[in-house]
């Protein structure tokens, strides 16, 4: 039986798609057969971010419709050879995306693999619904903004009323925060939500903070998962995100600036 | 980060705590309503016809609550009725 994980947010651009492609790759390159399946159907992205966009054939929705079969579609990436790609539509309707056709598609997939990321699109609608649907954990990604916070918790309402588990009255959907673009800087201006506030407020345990970085960037420029650029403070960070998904105690880092002297505060910008 | 910034930056002056405050309370208020049950609204738009062939109230001045206990639910009504001239 696979563990499946939903990456959802409620509100967009607060980095989902980034978070999919670096948690998949993570659990996969730790050995974990992963597959990531892109659930935003007509805008279709994890595919760039991924650097799979000239690979795709077939895709979910040919899968569910019986157009193609699963091994048709699945894209296996070309760093981490236990790691595949299941592509959204980029024509289709996402009414096309239904319960039956979903569950079938991730049954099939629990067969062979031991984790299942579904990439959900920003909002609450009928895509939202589905990545959530057949889930297991969710990671809710948020930024230390107001609208961001907000659409985290109406999603929690969500998951708790509308995923499969609280529709059966099975153990709820186990929830984690992922606190993204975190900008210590400006939480010891006071200007940013700190990740006390942002706990306090949605109640629920911290899986990670990632610091804004230009390397997340530039790594979804050229279409590596940001968890590769290992040195790079945002890659580390998903990689202890990773690791305490796997029930690993990392302590937590990246929270506080980096101690200027004294003179870098005066005249540095 | 200018010099004057330096010193600034020592107290709490930013907006953090204001978005933090406001964030507590809206989310507070969207939970209550959470847990409500689905015909709700559409039992608070029929109360609010049939208040209005008596009195010309608004929308907002009517409020409609489930309160849950363990063996029992209050449905709670608050009308706030205007002014007598």
């Amino acid at each position: 039986m696979a563990r499946i994980i939903v990456v959802t947010s409620g509100k967009g651009g607060v980095g989902k798609t980034t978070t999919s492609a670096s948690i998949s790759t993570g659990l996969a390159r730790r050995g974990h057969k992963t597959v990531v399946i892109d659930f935003d159907v007509g805008l279709r992205n994890l595919d760039l971010i991924m650097n799979c966009e000239r690979r795709v054939v077939y895709d979910f929705v040919n899968v569910i419709q019986g157009d193609a079969s699963l091994n048709q579609a699945l894209i296996r990436d070309k760093r981490v050879d236990t790691l595949y790609i299941l592509p959204a539509s980029q024509t289709r309707e996402k009414e096309a995306l239904t319960k039956e056709g979903v569950e079938k598609v991730i049954n099939e997939l629990s067969e062979t693999f031991d984790y299942i990321v579904c990439d959900s699109p920003a909002g609450i609608e009928h895509g939202a619904l589905m990545a959530l649907y057949y889930a297991d954990e969710a990671i809710v990604v948020t930024n230390p903004e107001v609208s961001s916070v907000r659409d985290s918790d109406r999603i929690l309402g969500i998951l708790q009323s509308k995923s499969r588990r609280a529709e059966m009255g099975q153990d709820p959907v186990k929830e984690h925060l992922l606190l993204t673009r975190y900008n210590p800087d400006r939480v010891e201006k006071g200007e940013m939500l700190s990740v006390a506030d942002v706990e306090e407020i949605l109640a629920i345990p911290l899986l990670g903070v990632i610091p804004e970085s230009q390397v997340v960037l530039n790594a979804s420029n050229q279409g590596t998962p940001v968890i590769l650029e290992d040195q790079s403070d945002a890659g580390q960070a998903y990689d202890d995100a990773v690791a305490r998904l796997l029930g690993e105690e990392r302590e937590h880092r990246f929270m506080s600036s980096q101690k200027k002297g004294f003179f870098a505060r005066m005249f540095k910008g | 980060m200018s010099f004057l910034d330096y010193f600034r930056s020592r107290k709490n002056t930013g907006s953090a705590n204001v978005a933090k405050e406001r964030l507590q309370i809206i989310v507070a208020h969207e939970r209550g309503k959470r847990d409500q049950p689905d015909y709700l609204p559409e039992l608070q738009r029929e109360l609010v016809a049939v208040i209005r062939k008596y009195v010309q109230i608004d929308d907002d001045q009517v409020q409609v609550e489930v309160d849950r206990n363990d063996d029992c639910s209050v449905l709670e009504l608050n009308v706030t009725l205007p002014e007598r001239r």
